[in-house]
Order: C-alpha cells, then structure tokens, then sequence
C-alpha cells in the first residue's frame, strides 16, 4: 500500500508529529488515529457541517481537507474548545437555550458558531444565520441554536 | 423561621440532561464505537430493480486477504422481515428495487471490505419492471412477489355513516385528486449497527440505534432462530430518529450474520449515500377526495380513495391508512365517510414510519378542500373550520372519544393572532399572477397524542431506586432519541419525590436491565412512559412517608418530600432529610431499600375490524397559520410566518416542547417547499445533500407559537403527546396560502420553483 507522509501540527493546542498515508482524509485521521471522534460524520462531502474543525482560526469541513495538509497548522476540535475557557460561554448557551437535541449536529455547529463569534464578536440573528448556512440540524429548526449563538455573542461582550 | 418555597418543576425551562455532554463532543453515538477485535461490515446492493439473480461469484472477493467472510443468501436460513414478512435480508432469487442486499462482507478494514465488493460479480436476467402504482394494478401488470398476484400488499376499507346520503344532503361538492411525494428522514447520524457474540455463552449484544428495542429483540429471535432472552440491545445514544428506526431493516440481520460466520463483532455503518438509497422514506400517496356541505356550512360527507407506491417490500409506510383515516373521520365532524386504501408493489424504494405517519398526506388533501368549501359556500374559511371542529366530549363515527379537545381554542387563538380572516380577505383580493404576491393559509391537524393501542399492550415499564443519599435512578423501556423523554422523566419523579434534577440518573438503553416498552412512536413517550414513572414514583413516596410517618409521629398525609427533605405538608417546615430516612430504613432492623416498579397500560383500546374503538387515551390538536410570499416570476415561495396553536394538553418542559414545535414546522416547512426524491426506473436521482435540500437556519420563517393547555385527566401531570404533531399542518397550510396569493392551487408537492412557476404560467398537468 501506500507509504506514510511525516507531518508534524498543533492539534487542541498540543505540538503533534504523525505519520499518516496520502489518501486519509482529516475527518478520518481525527477519529480513527486520534480517538476525537466529537467531530462527525454527516456526509462525507462537505454538505453538513457535522465535521467542522478550526485550522488555523477558520471552520473548514474535514471531511474535505487531506490529513497531510496538517502539516504545520493549528487545529482546533470541539474536544479543543471545550478546555478553552472562552468558548464556555458558547456552550453553556448551547444547553441553556436548547440548541441541543439529538446532538448530532451539535459539535460542527459549536465550532461553527467559534468561527462565527469570532470573525462577527458582536452577531446578531441575521449574521448567525448566515454563518451557520452550511450547517444542517434535522430536529431543532435551528431557532435555539440561533438564539444560543447570539445569547453567547451578548455574554461575551459583557465580559469584555 | 420561613419555610423554603418549592417551585414546580412543571412547566419551566429546564435543559436536556444530555446537552453538556453534547456540546462537548463526548457524547458516543454508534459511528462513535469501536470493539476490540470488531470487523467492518458492508453490503453489495442490486444494480437492477427488477430482475432474477441467475449467479453470485464470490471467490474473488474470499481470496481477497484481510476477508473474513462473505455471504449470500445460499449461506443463511430464509426469514424474511418486515411488515408482510416479504423482505428477505439476503437476496436469492430476485431482486425488486435498488436497495436490495445481494451479498455482505466483513473484513479487517473498511478498505479491505470497500475492495471486496468490487470483486463480487452478480449475474441477473431482467424481468419487467413497474414504476406507477396505477400501472401495478392494472390486469396483465407484471407481479413483483409471487405470494402477491395481484401486486397489492395491504388494503383497508373503512365507513361510518351513508356517504350517498350524504351526497344528497349537499349543497356543495368538490373532488380533486392530491399527490404527495416522497422524502426521506435525514437523520443526521447515518444508520448502523455493532453486532457481538459472546464468545462463550454465545450470547448476542446489538448496539443498535432501533426505537422500538423490545420489539426489535423479539423480531430479532425470529429471524435468527434464537431464544430471545439471549439477545440484549444496547442503544447508544440516537442521531436522529423520526420514525425512521421503527422496524427492522436487512442491514440488520446481515451485520449479525456476518458476525455469526466470523465470531468476531460487526460493525456496520451507512454511508451518507446508502442511508438516501437505502433506509425508509415517508410514504408517498396519490389520494382522490370527494368532500360535501350544506349552504350553511355543515360537512355532509368524505369519500376518499387512496392509492399508495409500496415499493418493492412491505414496511410501516403501507401501514399509514391506519392514521390517515383518523383525519379522514374525524379532525372534524362529519356524518358520513368512506375510506378506501391500497398500498401496491412496484419497483421503486419502500417508505417506513416518519413523524407524522400519513397525516401530512391527509392533512394536505382534507385542508385543501376545506378553503375549497368555504369559498365554493362563500364562508370564511375560519368560521367554517371553527363550525365543523370538533370539541370536547364527542366521540366521532370511528368511536375516538375526545376527552379533553382544544381545537377550538386552537383555531382562535392561531387566527387572532395571525389576524387570518382579514388578511386572508385582504391578500385574496389582491391576488395576482404578477409580481410579488403574499398569501395566508390555515391548516389545522389532530392526531393521538396519548399512545396508540396497535400491538397488544402500550404500556410501558419503570424500575425506581434510592440510594442511601437520596440519589434516583429511573430505568425506565422508553428510548431518547433527541427528542428529550430522558429530561421529561426526571422531571415528573423530581416533581413526586421533591429531589433535584441533579438527584437523579435515567438509564433507557439496555434491554437487560429496562423493563418492557412497545418503543418510540405515535408520540406516545411522555404520556406512557411519563405515567409509568409519576406511579412508580409514587409507590415510593407512599413508602418513605409511612416510614417517616412512625419516627416523626406525624400521619402520612401530614408529611410531604420537598427539597429533598421530609416536610410537614402543610406549611413546608422540614422534618428530616430524604436521606436520613433512605438511611435509617436501609440500615435499620427492617433493612430495607426503596426500590418500586410499576408499569402503565393506557386506558384505550384495540378497533375492531371495522377500524372503530378509542385507540389512544387524548388525541392532539393544532392549527397553525402560515403568511408566505410568491415570487410569481421565479416560482419562488418564501415562508415569511408560522402562527402555531397546539393543545399539548399540558406543558412539563417549555424549551423541550418549543423545540419539538419548531424543529417540526420546519421539518414540515421542508416537506412542504424543497425535500424531494425524484426516483426515475427505480432509481433514487439525488442520494446527496448536494441535491436533497433540506432547509438551512437563514430559510426558517417567525414563529410564534401557542400552546393551549386542556390539562387532559388520564395525561401524566394533564399533558398529551407533540412529537409529531408540529410537521403536519405545514404543507396544507403553504398550498392554502400560495393560493390566496395567486389564486392557483396546487394538489401536489413539493412547491419548488419549478413546480410553483409551471402552475402559475398554467403548464402543470
Ligand atoms: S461530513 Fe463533512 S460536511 Fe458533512
Ligand atoms: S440536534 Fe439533531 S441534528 Fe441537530
């Protein structure tokens, strides 16, 4: 079979090197290599969001990007938000408000809602919306989740 | 010293009890597993929709290293699944759609397995395949399961009163014929399923993501010839169910086959692909309605003829006359009704249960008629709706006896708020085939909301204990599918028990240790398993009180749990702590522990042959009014509002029912506007999100929603079941409104642009 590619990244915030074959993707190399299987499968094709990660700052679908194109970046997983302190408020948002209900979603559009909050600080209805387009949820209506993002954004600029 | 008020927990907002994990990404959901030594499964389908399997060549693929089983049907006993037990999960002789299972592999790697099934070669001989459900019917038509000559695979006949009668007491008729099409669940978590044998006791644990666990292991024993008490179903937590895990699929059988052959444990995932292609989609129908009224706005009769695509195997989807008919019957009064339904083979996919279960397809065909009747009277549609609904204390032709019923209240307060009959009035009069249009539709729905009595209980069982320090486990049969019947539970024992959310645990997911449900459907969780847990509570309050009772030398009626103490029930004035007294009757020379169970059958009944009997213990009400904008040039239709009244009978959990309102009016706003399975010579076009559009969060319209409490008596603290309730008026109420903006109805889904437009220019055969 094929051999192995070096690439050495930061993943949650720990200096990582790994050997991984060309062809994994980085949804794969995630779940199966590093046991953080918070980030999901939904399709496999960049339609869902269920496997958003953040690399280097910005939300991609892993499920499209290579495993090797790690190579020196940062990446950020929800298991990786959950001990930044920062992102608490987000969460809490997620449970308080029931963005939450078969969870399936949930961890892409967590991350999701990171980048969103982190590119708008202040977002309102309208900007969580669109920056949650590409994220699917079958049970909730999105409205919670919505309600969640923009309740963190207010928390966050209060604690500011 | 005041005593401490105890709020009630009945009716506040309080968070899934699942969600912190969730947002944390540590919640393991089957695709999540993994066990030591496990093999990964996978299914070789048909390439032919139609056809006689002639050979199977699996050498190749058994030569293959890293192989540790292949199988067809020659190496597995023949037991077919599924409703009409037509659904062999191996294929031998034929094949009949384009999900059928024709081999399986298990391997070291999914990359192995992935190789192996290309190296299988099927050889077939077509045989002629049919498409249309009218082409399956018709004399000569090829026939698809031999034991079927007649291609049809269920037929329900049902009539209360004389519907000629009826026809002659009209003023008004009208008829049209509806066409509903066919989606599919979308469940976020794709199927899947880990099948292990005990190497020893040879004993079988599925991991499965089933709704109906106790079922499952009965069907499950059939199928593979095994004593039931061997096989226990673990049900990890759910990504999404909707109905869409309420019966047995091959994958199933095959993962457990498989494992059987290896001795190894299966695990068997869907990719996003197979879960489009092969896992069950809602029902599609063509429904031909004949509905009647007097001049002065009363109902006269229905007569209804129903033709439904069974596709190539009988599961749940043929099964959905039975609720259609209810709306049929009796969402209002009317004296005279015939009901007639054939669900026919052909070679298309095979629907199963979804949300709803046949009552989107009723709904939009009776609700439809409805505006027709009103306006053909010259009544606003409101005021003719609020005539004909029904109200408390009737008990309909098909003997549904509605003990508590909102629906009156539903249909006002969704229309004074929405303020429906003059904007219906105003927007009708400037209607247009112009430009941008606005609309109003209403469309109401009832449905059970207290179970439904089809197998031979709908009970449901519960196993309480305390620990020594006032800790509570609720085991209860009743599975958590995202829906949030765990956080319900705990509630309703807190509210009994006077003990924090954080006092207790719910285990719902092991059939070695829950006690029997009949599984997750007909909305019937919070209402069964509710009550079984508010009685098993109970039995163990009326314990610890008369415990209490002889050390405080008070009367048990006296005392109370509150706060997670012992109170005097009059003022609140802590006697001991719960604890203590868990402690001292454990401890003490009685040696006791508090531990009840308790299981509760609903008061409804089976029906008859006829159809007829009081089949839930409450039935559900809404109406919910829709405002949409039509972009008459682009076909477009943008839903602006959804006005939502439900009779929910009680709220428990606010946020909880809020969410499942809103998750289904936009489930239903999907149904109704984009979601779409175009399947041409039995073959699914667009197995990707790519091209099945579900809506996304900038596309959700204002809610406002309503709740109207009737506090139903038999209802655990007066609630009814909502689950499937919100999807259901959502498609009749957007036809409704697209036709007040344009003056074009349209009679079938799903309103895309291209379907919109062609209606509008006057092309839509
Ligand atoms: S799994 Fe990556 S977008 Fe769906
Ligand atoms: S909570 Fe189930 S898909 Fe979003």
């Amino acid at each position: 079979m094929s051999s192995l590619v070096e690439i050495s990244c930061v993943v949650n915030g720990t200096p990582t090197r790994l050997a991984v074959p060309p062809q994994t993707s980085a949804l794969a190399l995630l779940r199966d290599h590093l046991g953080l299987s918070g980030t999901k499968y939904g399709c496999g094709e960049g339609e869902c969001g269920a496997c958003t990660i953040l690399v280097d700052g910005v939300s991609v679908n892993s499920c499209l990007m290579f495993a090797v194109d790690f190579d020196g970046r940062t990446i950020t997983t929800i298991e990786g938000l959950a001990v930044d302190r920062a992102s608490d408020p987000l969460r809490q948002a997620f449970v308080d408000k029931g963005g939450v209900q078969c969870g399936f979603c949930t961890p892409g559009m967590v991350v999701q809602s990171r980048h969103v909050l982190d590119k708008h600080p202040h977002a309102g209805p309208e900007e969580v919306k669109r920056g949650l387009e590409g994220n699917l949820c079958r049970c909730t209506g999105y409205k919670k989740i919505v309600e969640a993002v923009v309740t963190a954004a207010a928390a966050q600029s209060a604690a500011e | 010293m005041n005593a401490p008020q105890h709020a009630s927990l009945i009716g506040q907002r309080i968070p899934k009890m699942d969600a912190p994990e969730k947002v944390a990404g540590k919640t393991r959901y089957i695709q999540d597993l993994n066990l030591p030594g496990q093999l990964y499964g996978l299914i070789l389908r048909t390439e032919r929709v139609h056809a006689r399997i002639v050979s199977i060549d699996t050498s190749a693929a058994k030569a293959l290293p890293g192989v540790r089983a292949v199988l067809t049907a020659a190496d597995v006993p023949i037991h077919p699944i599924g409703v009409n037990k037509d659904n062999p999960p191996l294929k031998g002789d034929k094949v009949r759609c384009e999900r059928d299972e024709v081999a399986a592999v298990a391997a070291d790697s999914l990359e192995i397995a992935q190789a192996a099934l290309k190296l299988i070669t099927v050889e077939y001989e077509d045989l002629p395949p049919l498409f249309d459900p009218r082409d399956s019917i018709k004399p000569g038509a090829p026939v698809i399961h031999e034991a079927k000559p007649d291609n049809v695979a269920m037929a329900f006949d049902y009539a209360h009163g004389d519907v000629e009668q009826g026809e002659a007491d009209s003023d008004v008729v009208v008829e049209d014929e509806f066409t509903l099409h066919r989606v599919t669940h979308c469940c976020m978590g794709v199927s899947g399923v880990i099948a292990d044998f005990e190497p020893v006791s040879g004993n079988l644990t599925l991991y499965s993501n089933t709704q109906v666990p106790f079922l499952h292991k009965r069907e499950f024993a059939e199928v593979l010839g095994m004593d039931p008490s061997r096989i226990r179903i673990i049900q990890p937590p759910i990504g999404g169910g909707f109905g869409s895990k309420l019966d047995i699929y091959p994958f199933e059988p095959i993962a457990v086959y498989l494992a059987r052959a290896t001795r190894r444990p299966v695990k068997l995932i869907f990719t996003r692909e197979e879960e489009f292609i092969a896992s069950p989609t809602r029902q599609p129908a063509i429904i031909r309605l004949r509905s009647g009224a007097k001049r002065d706005g009363t109902l006269t009769f229905r007569t209804v003829d129903v033709l439904l695509d069974n596709g190539g195997y009988t599961s749940w989807g043929a099964t959905i006359p039975f609720v259609m008919m209810q709306t049929f019957s009796s969402l209002y009064r009317v004296p005279h009704c015939r009901y007639h339904t054939k669900a026919v083979y052909t070679n298309n996919p095979f629907a199963g249960s979804f949300r709803g279960y046949g009552n989107l397809q009723a709904t939009f065909a009776i609700e439809q008629q409805m505006d027709k009747l009103a306006d053909a009277l010259g009544m606003d549609a409101y005021q003719f709706r609020l005539k004909n609904a029904q109200e408390a204390g009737e008990i309909t032709g098909q003997g549904m006896h509605f003990k508590t019923c909102g629906f009156k209240d539903c249909l006002e307060t969704a229309a004074g708020r929405s303020g429906f009959a003059e904007k219906r009035k105003a927007l009708g009069a400037a209607k247009g085939l112009t430009g941008i249009r606005r609309g109003v539709g209403m469309a109401s729905m009832l449905h059970v909301g207290g179970g439904a009595k089809i197998y031979p209980s709908d009970g449901c069982g519960t196993i309480l204990k305390l620990d020594d320090f006032g800790h509570v486990t609720i085991m209860t049969g009743a599975s958590e599918i995202g829906q949030g019947s765990e956080t319900v539970l705990a509630q309703l024992v807190c509210e009994e028990l006077g003990v924090p959310m954080s006092a207790v645990t719910v285990v719902n997911n092991d059939t070695d240790i829950t006690p029997w449900d009949v599984g997750v459907h007909a909305s019937r969780t919070t209402f069964i398993a509710g009550n079984s847990a508010i009685g098993a509570a109970r039995k163990a309050k009326d314990k610890i009180l008369a415990a209490a009772s002889t050390v405080s030398n008070m009367r048990a009626e006296e005392l109370d749990l509150k706060g997670g103490n012992i109170v005097r029930a009059a003022d609140g004035e802590k006697v001991m702590p719960l604890a203590k007294m868990l402690r001292q009757l454990h401890f003490s020379d009685k040696a006791e522990l508090v531990m009840t169970t308790n299981y509760y059958e609903p008061p409804s009944v089976h029906q008859d042959k006829g159809f007829k009997g009081d089949v839930s213990a409450a039935y559900a009400w809404a109406t919910q009014v829709v405002e949409v904008e039509v972009d008459t040039d682009t076909g477009i239709v943008r839903l602006l509002k959804v006005w939502a009244a439900h009779d929910v009978g009680r709220v428990l959990n606010e946020m909880g029912i809020e969410g499942q309102i809103e998750g289904g009016i936009i489930m239903g706003q999907g149904y109704a506007l984009c979601e779409d399975m175009p399947v041409v010579d039995g073959h699914l076009v667009n197995p990707a999100f790519r091209d099945y559009k579900l809506i996304t969060a900038p596309e959700i319209p204002e809610m406002d929603i309503q709740f109207i409490e009737t506090m139903d008596g038999e209802g655990p603290q007066g609630a009814k079941g909502v689950g499937e309730a919100p999807s259901i008026c959502m498609a009749a109420a957007v036809a409704n409104a697209i036709e007040n903006a344009t003056g074009v109805r349209i009679t079938s889904l799903p309103f895309t642009p291209e379907r919109v437009y062609s209606a509008l220019k006057g092309k839509l055969q």
